[in-house]
């Protein structure tokens, strides 16, 4: 896995992401189950209802978008997915388990699954590159011998184009590099889903370019099922196999790419202009 | 003119104090309310940090790494206010017992007061500030940086990796700090003795414990490790429930010094008095 040149690279594969979504669009008789399914979803805070009635699944294998203003529930919504915030109604299933009746236990193997990166990076400031990305691993996989652990950390650490910040502090990297270090954090276990939240906020359009293409790089190599929540319609537009749209706490539109191109609604014209 | 009956004239004034009356005991009732959520909260989370000590997995690496940050990284300031705590006690008491003709008596003095309460209690104040707001503004900024989700969502259970860590370590490290700051602060009275005398340091401190007792010294020690407990709670504790803004960082590291130095004193008055009351 090479890192991106620039906005024409995007282009290319952001061509060849179009034609994957043909290609689910055409393969969509044979059935698709569901990894996730979110139905009748309430999340409120105090008076303000955040999330009302949010019903919606992702398939195995797609990269789901969910687009919305912000302050529309996008980032709640993805913290109840794994259960950092607990919904006031409605059930969210995982890889057939309804994450709300977990144990503690059960619900810490079921995360074990689940890839998460945080809008900040959410790297820990006291740990160094390689300390961020040994954590999660030896967590997970108790047993694993050092040897195998530095190899994997290469490997991730190569394939988010950062070979050379393995002793690097976080508090060196750029905001770009702290994304990608934090991409390579969650990957290293190996997960079936990825749940991004605000991927590309804050960064430069070449650095979104590339962590785009990064997250893409990602579903293709690690065969993961993503959800990305983002307002950043070049990073929708280069990953998405299928958009949903969040407005006032509830689902606005649901469908491809094209759909929501060629849409004449104004709220989404004004996304997409 | 019509005079205006007295009773009428007096009503408005009544039904506003009332008013005001009413609004008080609403604002008395909220704050009532509010501190017994927070009393309630901390000792929720009390028994959370105790309940997750004993169970499986303690994150000794974790725990080590807490013991040097607190122990060994205070020791250059516990050292210096050590040696100046009996300094400023031995030059302040010498002119007093000089008055008795009682000066052989300084050295035995200085010793049983640090030992036995300014040396805990002063080292504990220090330790509230340097690390009780080191564990709240810490915890705050990654509550606000989202590491402690990251940490929740890799499978790792925060309470026991960061909090029963810090707490465990304040607990054992500050006795072994009190201890420490006595040592240095019988060397700092000892150099106070010199200033204004010439004793050798063997004459000093077989003075200095000739009536030395172990009830000067237990109590003291046991106490240091509530202060140690109380230090790390408070500072976990308001640092782990701190808001989402980069506000709320400074408001846990303030609160968590002005809570842990208060109980500091709080647990110190009840310690004299259960030793008051064995003794």
């Amino acid at each position: 896995m090479k890192m991106p040149a620039g906005r024409e690279d995007v282009r290319k594969k952001e061509n060849g992401k179009m034609e994957q979504v043909k290609d689910i669009s055409n393969s969509g008789k044979k059935a698709r189950e569901a990894v996730v399914e979110i139905s009748n979803l309430r999340k409120g805070f105090g008076d303000q209802e955040v999330l009302k009635d949010v019903s919606l699944q992702l398939l195995n294998g797609e990269n789901l978008v969910v687009l919305g203003k912000s302050g529309s529930g996008k980032s709640v919504l993805i913290k109840c997915i794994v259960r950092l915030l607990r919904p006031d109604e409605g059930s969210i299933s995982v890889l057939g388990k309804d994450v709300s009746t977990l144990n503690r236990d059960d619900l810490g193997i079921l995360r074990q699954k689940i890839g998460f990166l945080f809008q900040s990076g959410a790297l820990y400031d006291s740990m160094n590159v390689k300390q961020n990305l040994e954590f999660p691993l030896r967590r997970i996989k108790k047993h694993i011998l050092q040897k195998e652990m530095d190899e994997k950390i290469a490997e991730v650490l190569e394939n988010v184009g950062l070979s050379d910040a393995l002793y690097k502090m976080p508090s060196q990297l750029s905001g770009g590099m702290r994304k990608r270090i934090s991409l390579a954090r969650t990957i290293i276990v190996d997960p079936m889903i990825m749940l991004y939240d605000e991927p590309t906020t804050g960064l430069d359009p070449v650095t979104s370019d590339e962590i785009s293409l990064l997250i893409n790089e990602v579903q293709k190599k690690y065969k993961t099922s993503s959800l990305i929540i983002t307002h950043d319609i070049e990073c929708a537009r280069a990953t998405a196999n299928r958009l949903v749209m969040l407005q006032d706490g509830s689902v606005y539109k649901n469908g491809g790419i094209d759909e929501f191109e060629n849409s004449e609604d104004p709220l989404i014209k004004s996304f997409f202009k | 003119m019509r005079s205006i009956n007295p009773v009428v004239k007096v009503i408005p004034n009544i039904r506003n104090a009332t008013i005001k009356l009413s609004e008080k005991t609403v604002d008395g009732t909220r704050n009532a309310t509010v501190f017994l959520e927070e009393v309630a909260t901390f000792i929720i989370f009390m028994v959370r940090t105790i309940k997750e000590t004993f169970s499986r997995d303690f994150e000794f690496k974790e725990f080590l790494r807490q013991c040097f940050q607190i122990g060994y990284k205070s020791l250059p300031l516990i050292s210096i206010t050590g040696a100046i705590m009996g300094l400023v006690l031995t030059i302040q008491s010498r002119p007093i017992l000089d008055n008795f003709g009682a000066v052989t008596l300084l050295p035995g003095m200085v010793a049983i007061s640090l030992i036995r309460e300014i040396g805990p209690v002063i080292t504990a104040l220090i330790c509230a500030g340097k690390i009780g707001s080191g564990m709240g503004a810490e915890l705050g900024s990654m509550k606000v940086s989202e590491q402690i989700d990251a940490m929740e969502v890799s499978s790792t259970n925060p309470m026991r990796f960061l909090v029963v860590t810090r707490v465990w370590a304040a607990t054992l490290m500050l006795p072994l700090l009190v201890l420490y700051a006595d040592a240095w602060g019988i060397m700092g009275s000892w150099m106070g003795a010199n200033i204004k005398g010439d004793v050798t340091f063997v004459l000093f401190f077989s003075q200095a414990f000739k009536f030395f007792q172990l009830i000067d010294f237990l109590p003291a020690v046991i106490k240091t490790f509530f202060f140690g407990a109380v230090i790390g709670l408070v500072g976990c504790y308001k640092g782990y429930t701190a808001g989402r803004g980069t506000e709320s960082v400074g408001i846990a590291a303030n609160s968590a010094v002005v809570l842990a130095s208060l109980l500091v004193i709080i647990v110190d008055m009840i310690a004299v008095q259960i030793t008051d009351m064995l003794a």
